[in-house]
């Protein structure tokens, strides 16, 4: 199991939880099991081809899944995944 | 003899009128002396050209030879001789001041002393200065440094009473808005008698009570594409705080043009977010931001709400960065995100990396016109404040 790291903009999405534990073998896996149970994350996670919003960073501990396989990088048990929009407040 | 004829037909004028001179402004003040004299005590303001280096170093000092320029050294000799000098160069405004500083400082005008700093300065931040990181020339580096708040609302606030405090020379502000009421929950600068009054004004009035040494340069105005280089360029770095996304995708646009530091947060419910961009030697906005997000994604803090206290934490870890820069000291957070959550009371770190795709930053970026800084194709999705 991997957790995710819920943003502040998605909470209501999430019933207001700031992570969230889920399963996967990759970054991708691990988000399709958070959008399976808040569905209504899906369409701020993902494109209509299935692929990640470019305005949506998404880390794999410390590290942005851009510079590593993306949506295919491997997840271990205790990784962390977080999502990150960019935020304007000032 | 020719040289004391030259020496009679230059123009000499005494300390307090100097002093005159000097407070009215346009004036360009020459030290004629050799650099361990002028490291002892100078006159503030004083640009040192010593004798022997005179023609060579007085047109980058004073380029305008009709300007009025002011000379002085030790005792009234050496600026003397350099007056005349000057004259058959071309300057045409020329003073010596007659007794040099010798004389100022008998009649008790002040000068920069060997610490560079005043007596009441040399108290005032005794505290920097007895750290080996910052010490007396780190103090000076800060009295002498531009900084630029991009806001000054919920991270402007605390980010400028401490970059005051601290004693940064010049704090620029740029803020069109005036203080309400519901700011004064996390806007600490402002006060409720000032609810009505511009918030460069409030603020200014704040900083000039806290340290009479800040110099506080009021922007009334929004950043937009026409405006933003020439106000950027006055100062050495900036700190973003805006509330929207169009001003932090411009500002990120004409800093790396220009070249200037930016310390960027950002602020919602009990999260915030912190990084310091360095234009070449770490990543931009964009590259950490490719896209703004849609409108349903980038709520505001007036739509959502804000922990005052939160947006005190991330103005303060601001100012830290700035001074740090400023100082050329310890680890800015460049090439690095810091999360904040108040709520867990958690910091997290996540790597940020230079995109060599950035199309403002990246290895073939073409330079943007300047209409187009700030832009996108989809700019009208922006959701501001």
């Amino acid at each position: 199991m991997a957790t995710v790291r819920i943003p502040p903009v998605l909470r209501p999405k999430t019933g207001g939880q700031p992570e969230i534990e889920a399963a996967g073998g990759d970054v991708g896996e691990v988000l399709r099991t958070l959008t399976a149970a808040h569905p209504e994350t899906a369409e701020q996670l993902f494109g209509a081809e299935g692929e990640l919003n470019r305005y949506v960073n998404v880390y794999l501990n410390d590290e942005d899944v851009r510079v590593l396989q993306g949506l295919e990088t491997a997840v271990k048990d205790g990784d962390t995944v977080v999502i990150l929009p960019a935020m304007a407040g000032g | 003899m020719p040289g004391t004829e030259t020496q009679a037909s230059i123009e000499e004028i005494q300390p307090f009128e100097a002093s005159a001179e000097i407070e009215g402004g346009d004036v360009v003040l020459i030290d004629t002396r050799e650099p361990h004299e002028y490291k002892e005590a100078h006159l503030e303001g004083g640009k040192l050209v010593p004798p022997g280096l005179l023609a060579g170093e007085i047109e980058a000092a004073a380029p305008d030879k009709s300007a009025r320029t002011i000379l002085y050294c030790r005792s009234g000799n050496r600026s003397a001789i350099a007056a005349a000098q000057l004259q058959r160069m071309g300057y045409d405004n020329v003073a010596s001041m007659e007794g040099g500083i010798l004389a100022w400082q008998e009649q008790g005008l002040p000068v920069l002393s060997a610490s560079g700093m005043s007596a009441e300065q040399r108290e005032r931040y005794s505290r920097h200065t007895l750290l080996p990181e910052v010490g007396v020339d780190g103090q000076l580096k800060l009295l002498n440094a531009k900084v630029l708040l991009l806001g000054a609302g919920g991270l402007g606030a605390p980010t400028a009473l401490y970059l005051a405090a601290a004693g940064i020379g010049t704090i620029g502000l740029v803020d069109d808005d005036v203080v309400d009421a519901s700011n004064l929950q996390r806007q600490v600068i402002h006060n409720t008698e000032r609810i009505g009054m511009p918030k460069t004004e409030s603020a200014r009035l704040f900083i000039e009570a806290l340290n009479p040494d800040v110099k506080v340069v009021e922007h009334r105005t929004r950043l937009d594409a026409g405006n933003i280089l020439a106000i950027l360029e006055d100062y050495d770095l900036v700190v973003d705080g805006a509330d929207n996304f169009p001003t932090r995708y411009l500002l990120n646009d004409a800093s790396v043009r220009l070249r200037k530091p930016v310390v960027s947060a950002s602020i919602l419910s009990f999260d915030g977010q912190i990084s310091t961009f360095v234009p070449f030697e770490g990543p931009c906005y964009r590259c950490l931001y490719p896209t703004p997000p849609p409108a349903e994604m980038a709520p505001s803090c007036s739509a959502n709400g804000v922990l005052g206290v939160m947006a005190g934490t991330m103005g303060t870890l601001q100012a830290n960065e700035v001074i740090k820069l400023v100082l050329g000291v310890g680890d800015p957070l460049v090439g690095r995100l810091l999360l904040y959550e108040a709520l867990g009371t958690r910091f997290t770190e996540l790597k940020v990396r230079r995109d060599p795709d950035c199309p403002i930053c990246g290895e073939n970026a073409a330079e943007v016109p300047e209409s187009e800084m700030g832009r996108f194709p989809d700019y009208d999705l922006f959701c501001a404040g």
